[in-house]
């Protein structure tokens, strides 16, 4: 027996804040899970099982989370999972849940993913010293600015490929009503204008530090009837590789070529660019947009960055990228990957209100965390896939 | 001597909980002195409150005052207490169900010894004498001796709703470097810097790592490194942080050494930020002998030997 067809019936998300101070991690989680719920036309106590992901336990200081919410997430007398794979646990947690679907375990998973960076303080988190090394550590931009500027050489891009990234996102979050940051007015010239952080990244090249959760509901072939536009989970892959290994590739990693050639295997697609009509993919940092063209397999390497200055990954482009703001307006982290998995889903239902792109067949979810270590995408579509 | 070098590390930070609206009114209510329970979908008076109700998932919404009295239910003796708990001297945990609610509290119970405790024996709160919406404002409870009541609640000094408590966490541990690691940091020790070669790929690494992390294979042929070396990549942290060690700005970068397979991260000086280069030749610089340890730290810095810069294809795999 092959894998069941699942689709995801049910998408929710928190108005996403720096300090959502008025409601606990309990609270954040419920109010994603209940508009995801609203939306499948389901409750609780139609869930057969419940998978959780956050990111390390150190941002908020809680040892396993999922002990506590369990009452929370309506899990009480039903399966609880958690999963944790860095800043890519959204997705992760969002294939784990699809599988349970696919596996034929499970007719109704309901997912939900959050973080509440508001309960600490993530480059801290990130960059805890520890005895006999260097303490040059900088948290993310810290780790990932000098793999930019490797992009940057190998590449021969312009250096405003970042800040053109950066303000196409901020204007598509100017969309999102759920969106962290509405930043009216940002141009390439403002992006440029501000104050270089983690040289070559500069601060509105950077995500913002969120609070915020996103639920989806991912059902079975039967339960999915009852819903007028299913998104069908055409393909899944998560791929992982060393985080420092000699010569291992942090621009272009394997694990992401692989888990890319996977994904697009899986799904039929021969021609991503031509088949994939919009793609929500993880740029915590700006420049990762064009490197992760590349590594999925939208551009031949080196030439992610022309696409982006082509505007071919504007609303109106090609290949959309990230028309709901994405990380880049957005950062409640455990949540991010969800939020890009499901943003994708949003687009082939039709649903995603002002940041819709017209006719979108099959869309990209894409998430990736670690060092550049761990990757998990999804490609959804409107129709049943045929495989 | 041991194999492997260990070091204590303390990971501590205030972590700032947001209540939410049912675990604020419960602090809230301890703050004013008033015990506040929650009642469920069955009817079950729950302290403190459950935010959702376990049947029907709503959130809780009707709250009810508990006395502060009540029955211990079980019990649990602790002859020897350690940091952080509510007492330096012996004491009990208890299960107290407080009259008015179903369901126990946990807390501590302040008594001399195991045979004054028994389930079934009365209790009461015994406030702290300074409260602001924590559950430490029972300061613990205490045998309710015949004709007693409740115990008087000295007035708070605020009365605005709680919403937040700081949980301050601060976690010690031993850090022990692998055997492997150890090697390099002795050698630092020394003024040297100590790798060790895969068998099976035959990449150097430094630090050395147990297994070679491409193909698994224990490394332990040893090999020395040159002291120069080329800057692959690098970012110019201008960020300042908390806990940060070095004041921005500065110069974080990956020095590949001469006969090394993996670039390590170090600080650069010895020229102007906005000058360093990738490819830029540089050579460790020590600190004064009498400083070392068995720390990457005995090396203060790389520093530009002057010598013309290595060639993008050179180093170009390593990126």
């Amino acid at each position: 027996m092959g894998k069941q067809p699942a689709a995801i019936i049910g998408i929710g998300q928190t108005h996403h804040r720096a300090k959502r101070l008025d409601v606990s991690m309990a609270g954040l989680c419920r109010e994603a899970i209940d508009r995801a719920l609203l939306d499948a036309n389901l409750t609780l106590d139609d869930i057969d099982a419940i998978v959780v992901g956050k990111a390390p336990d150190l941002f908020e200081g809680v040892m396993m989370p999922e002990l506590f919410l369990a009452e929370a997430l309506g899990a009480a007398g039903k399966p609880l999972l958690r999963v944790h794979t860095a800043g890519s646990v959204g997705g992760s947690t969002a294939i784990v849940a699809s599988s349970l679907v696919q596996a034929g375990v499970h007719k109704r998973v309901l997912t939900v993913a959050y973080e509440k960076q508001s309960e600490s303080n993530a480059m801290w988190a990130l960059s805890v010293p520890l005895p006999f090394n260097m303490p040059v550590h900088a948290g993310a931009g810290g780790y990932f600015a000098p793999h930019v500027r490797s992009y940057i050489r190998r590449s021969g891009a312009p250096n405003h490929i970042g800040a053109i990234v950066a303000a196409k996102d901020r204007n598509n979050a100017l969309k999102n009503p759920y969106a962290h940051l509405h930043n009216e007015g940002t141009t390439v010239e403002s992006v440029m204008a501000s104050q270089m952080l983690w040289d070559p990244i500069r601060y509105d090249e950077t995500c913002p530090s969120s609070d915020g959760a996103c639920a989806l509901v991912i059902v079975d072939e039967d339960t999915a009837k009852s819903s007028p536009n299913p998104a069908w989970i055409h393909g899944t892959v998560m791929r992982s590789e060393a985080t420092t290994a000699a010569e291992r590739d942090q621009v272009n990693p394997q694990a992401g070529r692989d888990a890319a050639a996977a994904l697009w295997k899986q799904a039929g697609i021969t021609n991503p660019i031509e088949e994939i009509d919009a793609a929500e993919i993880y740029v915590p940092f700006s420049w990762f947009e064009p490197m992760w063209l590349e590594n999925l397999g939208f551009a031949a390497e080196g030439d992610g960055w022309k696409l982006t200055e082509a505007g071919e990954t504007a609303m109106t482009g090609k290949i959309p990228v990230n028309c709901s703001g994405g990380v880049l307006s957005s950062n409640p982290i455990g949540a991010s990957g969800m939020l890009r998995f499901g943003e994708a889903a949003l687009q082939v239902r039709g649903a995603a209100g002002e940041h819709q792109v017209d006719g979108v067949r099959r869309a990209l979810g894409h998430a990736y965390g670690g060092g550049s270590q761990f990757f998990a995408m999804w490609v959804v579509g409107s129709e049943k896939p045929t495989n | 001597m041991s194999r492997t070098l260990q070091a204590p590390v303390t990971v501590a930070f205030d972590y700032t909980r947001s209540t939410g609206p049912v675990v604020g009114r419960f602090l809230s209510g301890l703050r004013d002195g008033v015990v506040v329970g929650g009642r469920t979908s069955a009817g079950e008076v729950v302290v403190p409150p459950l935010e959702f109700d376990p049947v029907t998932h709503e959130a809780t919404t009707e709250f009810v005052e508990v006395s502060s009295v009540g029955t211990v239910t079980s019990w649990t003796w602790v002859p020897e207490p350690v940091k952080g708990q509510p007492f330096d001297r012996p004491f009990a945990f208890a299960l107290v169900t407080l009259d008015g609610a179903d369901v126990p509290l946990l807390h501590a119970l302040d008594v001399s010894s195991p045979a004054e405790v028994s389930s079934g024996m009365r209790v009461r709160v015994r406030w702290a004498a300074e409260r602001f919406g924590h559950i430490n404002d029972i300061a613990c409870f205490e045998p309710l001796a015949p004709g007693e009541t409740e115990a008087a609640a000295p007035v708070a000094a605020s009365s605005e709703p709680v919403t937040g408590v700081v949980t301050t966490v601060s976690l010690d541990y031993n850090y022990a470097a692998s055997p492997e690691e150890s090697l390099f940091y002795r050698g630092l020790n020394e003024g040297r810097i100590m790798g060790q070669r895969c068998p099976t790929c035959e990449k150097v690494y430094v630090p050395p790592r147990s297994a070679c992390p491409a193909d698994g294979t224990p490394t332990e042929e040893e090999v020395e490194l040159s002291q120069t070396g080329t800057i692959t990549t690098f970012c110019i942290v201008n960020v300042p942080f908390l806990g940060q060690k070095i004041t921005p700005p500065y110069v974080s970068a990956y020095v590949l050494l001469d006969g090394a397979d993996i670039a390590v991260l170090h600080l650069i000086l010895g020229v102007p930020a906005d000058e360093v280069r990738m490819g830029m030749r540089v050579k460790a610089v020590w600190k004064p002998k009498d400083e070392w340890a068995y720390s990457l730290e005995n090396i203060d810095h790389f520093a530009p030997t002057g010598d013309p810069d290595a060639e993008f294809d050179t180093y170009k795999q390593h990126l």
